[in-house]
């Protein structure tokens, strides 16, 4: 097939993409899709990313409002969240995302297949829906006399002056032993998804996390920020970490409540997954508290067996290190088995990415593992660092669409803040290559002259089907369709097509097998009739004989 | 006040909407666009309102949508998307190379006021060459997605029809919004009464259709505009659905401009309505209904029979758009299923009339609800002990709270193989759904019972 992947295809792909935009578009996306020419010093090419998308380009972007409502605060189950706005924004971001979680008891509070909206009306448009918000949350209040609730402003919400902030002081005024708190994450704000991660991530650390000093009983106790729990990625994680010997304080905010979120900053240590959507409170919490935090990933089995013992050697105790090894080579044991069986099927095909902040990279620790190369990937909503590595970040410009999202100024609190390591010890760690508030990004772990498109739109991406022919492109529910009607299998990370685990050992072995039998479907191959495939059939069939 | 939560009287009304019945008005408009042969549709406003529809209707439909935004900024958020949209415009045309673009407001484009008439007529002139642009204004402030569903329809009408086309198809037929399968069904009674006929909007096959050869940028099928220009010049017009303002009616307002005939009625769900359907076809065509239909209608009578001791007696919730409930309402009516508690998201103030004028057979339902959520009706259902579920996927919470079963009909169907090809209307609709609802009936009894019996 002439459209076999080839490696060095790249430049004349990325040149034939091009030659169809206007000059404007082409000059903007000739620096969003980049050929990761690794320099001898192993320095990866810059890449534009975090930039708004031309109109009349389908982008798989979202807004600020599903990245704060839907991304970050929507996997935890009782703070009640309320909507403010018209019904859609509401509607749309209705249990979509498919994170799982598992209240404490039956009846413990579980709000997450709950969606409550002020439903906005032309008269509220006109005068103001403040007084309908307050009615709302007297209902929430009725209803389930809820720890906390959340305000979640939709577009129109800026626009026709509801100050959702006061409406939040007032009602708390009001339920003083409810913490009420508001999220200026209107839609237009920012470029994606991402604007909505900061506005949560900000009002997350001034408004909840602190509120109580009470730790979590147990051994060395940390937090995971930035796993959502999608198809129960968490459980996975939290079976295995236990079975190390540590304590898991809370996630952020995958299968967590709001009791882990005030106390999180008790712990001494945040571990950090997905980079993009949390390294802001990862780094406030540290300057507030004194947390230290590094990144780790779940996704891959090996990435997990290092994070696991990264994660030991942090807490330095020879027990728990010990035990950590034996439960990673328990765990290990049982996905080589499966992983030698699938690579064996799998080792040589291609795969591509584009998905996320964060995901893109993670998977192609999985794909790795079985053999298979990933000739693409790209970010949905990400920042140049999370390609490119925190290093860049002192040099990235923010311009004018990011300009409204607050940067916090944080100092260390004066009585709580707590050195967590000495600095000989942090001296020593650093010597031992043990790297804190690092991410290296993903292009660094690609290969040499891989393809790396940010913000890839739907042209492109048929572009990419034809020129490349991955056996596998993961992305999300809008690629979806198009993918699988060229005959192309594709998996969901969004969602996981509602399936999963994919994180942690018995993830890993979960996703070997997904993909196994994706590429290996049969169905892919009916996509032509007989008579498309061999001509000389058509008469057989033949209305036209 | 202290730290006691307030206590809700009893019979409450709630202000906040609570696990909502209804969706957003671009959403039921960029559908029915999708409905016409070469157009795309573009959501005047945030990105965010375009990726959340797309992904939404590509759940149910399980096939590429392609829906454009003009992506607004926080700056055309205040001085207004003019900019944007002829950008978009520019973008959309030069990529997909359509014949109509069809534009759909959002809540915040029409916050700001943003004048798409007056955009839409400026881009005109400065590109002679733009394909035809339509606009329908969807506020969802002030309408759920079927009032976006009709206005595009009313839209596309009032912009393309042309007083000089050539002579047109005899009939004109505008669906509600329904599924592909009933699209095909009526495509399949049109051509059978042997005139010529024009259906709007057709999504038969741009929203379900078959795998690729070749990659195909604009998704086949659809209503031919050439048909849409020529409606003015058809015999009648039928109107498949009621809850559609006046003003903004297509059939209307082709009767008024055109002096076309103007057939109203419920969608054909049920042997009644279907008989209602045909009558008028017989009538606008001028020829007798086919035997194939007739013997159709013989065979779902026939299975009303057999299947009459499972379904009659039954009590049943059923919950969505007004039109698909007032005519499943009608059906159930009709094998003796009564429906105490029938709901509709959107606010309307002839649905309860309806309802009741459709209840001919059995009691009047005793809770006729509209502009409702989910769990008002959950809160209710108790009271009523139904034994089954019938609408969208969204309200598969009241089945597993009730421990019924539920029969999954409507949009969004997100939760099932097959949703976007339910088939509803006709006679053979309704012998399919006839099947499904006893079916479900029947499976439930028999996992109750501790027989095991396989005859039931
Ligand atoms: S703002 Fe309006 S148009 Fe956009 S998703 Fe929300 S309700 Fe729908
Ligand atoms: S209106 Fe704004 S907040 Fe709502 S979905 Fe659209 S972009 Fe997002």
């Amino acid at each position: 097939m002439e459209d076999q992947y080839t490696p060095g295809m790249e430049e004349d792909f990325k040149a034939e993409i091009l030659e169809k935009y206007p000059s404007k578009l082409k000059k903007k996306r000739s620096r969003q899709i980049v050929i990761n020419n690794i320099d001898d010093n192993g320095d990866v090419p810059q890449i534009h990313a975090n930039t708004r998308t031309t109109p009349g380009i389908l982008t798989m972007r979202g807004c600020s409002y599903a990245g704060c409502k839907g991304v970050v605060l929507g996997p935890t189950r009782d703070i009640l969240q309320i909507t403010h706005g018209p019904i859609g924004c509401g509607f749309y971001s209705w249990l979509t995302r498919r994170n799982q979680t598992r209240p404490e008891t039956e009846t413990s509070a579980n709000y997450m297949p709950y969606a409550m909206s002020t439903d906005l009306q032309e008269e509220e448009i006109i005068f103001g829906g403040e007084k309908k918000l307050k009615a709302a949350i007297d209902e929430a209040v009725a209803l389930f006399n809820p720890k906390a609730i959340g305000i979640f402003s939709t577009c129109p919400v800026g626009l026709i002056g509801d100050d959702v902030h006061a409406v939040a002081r007032e009602m708390e005024a009001k339920y003083p032993h409810i913490n009420i708190f508001g999220f200026s994450c209107e839609g237009y704000k920012g470029v994606s998804q991402s604007a909505g991660h900061h506005v949560a991530n900000n009002k997350v650390f001034t408004d909840v996390v602190g509120l109580d000093d009470t730790p979590k009983e147990g051994k060395f106790r940390f937090n995971i920020l930035g796993e959502y729990n999608i198809g129960g990625d968490a459980f996975e994680i939290e079976r295995v970490v236990e079975k190390c010997g540590l304590t898991l304080h809370s996630t952020f905010s995958g299968n967590s409540n709001y009791q882990e979120f005030v106390s999180a900053h008790t712990v001494d240590l945040n571990t950090v997954m997905c980079h993009r959507s949390i390294n802001y409170l990862a780094e406030m919490m540290e300057t507030k508290y004194g947390i230290p935090w590094f990144k780790i990933n779940f996704i891959g089995a090996d990435a997990t067996a290092k994070s696991l013992l990264k994660i030991a050697q942090f807490f330095g105790d020879k027990d728990l290190i010990a035990q950590t090894q034996k439960v990673i080579d328990e765990e290990m044991a049982k996905v080589k088995v499966v992983r030698d069986e699938v690579k064996a099927r799998c080792e040589g095909k291609t795969a591509a990415l584009f998905v996320g902040g964060s995901r893109a990279h993670h998977y192609q620790e999985l794909f790795a593992e079985i053999g298979m190369k990933t000739i693409a990937a790209g970010y949905e909503f990400a920042h140049r660092d999370d390609y490119e590595g925190r290093k860049v970040m002192p040099s990235i410009v923010v311009d004018a669409d990011s300009r409204n999202i607050e940067e916090l100024t944080v100092t260390a609190d004066p009585e709580r803040y707590k050195q967590r390591k000495s600095d000989a010890e942090m001296e020593q760690f650093k010597k031992d290559g043990f790297a804190f508030e690092d991410y290296t990004g993903m292009m660094g772990d690609m290969e040499n002259k891989a393809l790396v498109i940010d913000d890839l739109n739907h042209y492109e991406l048929e572009k990419l089907i034809e020129h490349m022919h991955p056996d596998i492109i993961c992305a999300g529910i809008k690629e979806k369709y198009v993918v699988q009607k060229q005959g192309i299998p594709m998996k969901q990370l969004h969602s996981y097509d509602y399936m999963g685990p994919f994180a942690g050992f018995e993830g890993a072995i979960n996703f070997y097998k997904e993909i196994d039998r994706l590429v290996h479907s049969k169905v892919f191959g009916l996509t032509k009739a007989p008579w498309e495939t061999s001509p000389e059939l058509s008469g057989l069939y033949g209305w036209n004989a | 006040m202290g730290s006691e939560a307030l206590k809700l009287e009893t019979n409450h009304a709630y202000v906040s909407n609570r696990n909502s019945c209804k969706l957003c008005a671009p959403l039921g408009a960029c559908f029915a666009f999708r409905g016409v042969e070469g157009c795309i549709p573009l959501i005047h406003g945030s990105q965010g309102c375009a990726t959340y529809i797309r992904r939404y209707g590509i759940s149910h439909f399980r096939e590429p949508i392609d829906i454009a935004s003009s992506n607004f900024t926080e700056t055309s958020a205040i001085f207004g998307g003019k900019q944007n949209l002829s950008t978009a415009l520019d973008n959309v045309t030069r990529q997909y190379k359509p014949s109509v673009v069809g534009i759909a407001s959002t809540c915040l484009s029409e916050t700001i006021g943003d004048n798409v008439d007056m955009y839409i007529s400026e881009y005109k002139k400065i590109r002679e060459d733009a394909p035809a642009l339509i606009y329908a204004a969807t506020p969802s402030y002030s309408g759920s997605h079927m009032d976006g569903y009709h206005e595009a329809l009313w839209a596309l009408v009032k912009t393309l029809t042309d007083p000089e086309a050539e002579k047109g198809n005899a009939i004109n037929l505008i669906s509600g919004f329904v599924s592909t399968e009933d699209l095909r069904e009526l495509h399949a009674i049109l051509s059978s009464f042997g005139l010529s006929y024009t259906l709007l909007p057709d999504y038969s096959e741009s929203l379900d259709g078959g795998s690729w050869e070749d990659y195909q940028k604009m998704p086949v099928g659809g209503t031919p505009v050439a048909d849409i220009k020529a409606m003015g010049k058809a015999e009648a017009t039928i109107y498949l659905g009621k809850a559609v303002k006046q003003e903004r009616n297509a059939g209307y307002y082709l009767q008024n401009e055109f002096d076309i005939p103007l057939y109203s009625l419920d969608l054909p769900i049920g042997i009644e309505l279907t008989d209602r359907f045909f009558e008028a076809l017989e009538e606008a065509t001028g020829n007798p209904m086919p035997t194939y239909w007739a013997k159709a209608r013989s065979r779902l009578v026939d299975a009303y029979i057999d299947g009459h001791k499972y379904c009659s007696g039954k009590k049943a919730i059923v919950y969505g758009d007004e039109d698909f409930v007032c005519a499943m309402v009608s059906f159930l009516d009709e094998i003796g299923i009564s429906t105490p508690l029938v709901a509709t998201g959107a606010p309307s103030a002839s649905f309860k009339k309806r309802i009741k004028a459709l209840v001919r057979n059995g009691e009047a339902p005793e809770e006729i609800l509209d502009d409702t959520d989910f769990e008002t009706m959950l809160e209710l259902a108790g009271g009523i002990k139904p034994e089954l579920v019938i609408g969208n996927s969204k309200g598969y919470y009241l089945a597993r709270n009730l421990h019924i079963p539920h029969v999954r009909c409507s949009f969004p169907i997100h939760d099932r193989i097959g949703g976007q090809r339910v088939l509803h209307l006709g006679y053979r609709g309704a012998l399919h759904l006839f099947d499904e609802i006893c079916n479900a009936l029947m499976q439930a009894k028999q996992e109750a019972a501790h027989s095991g019996y396989t005859y039931i």
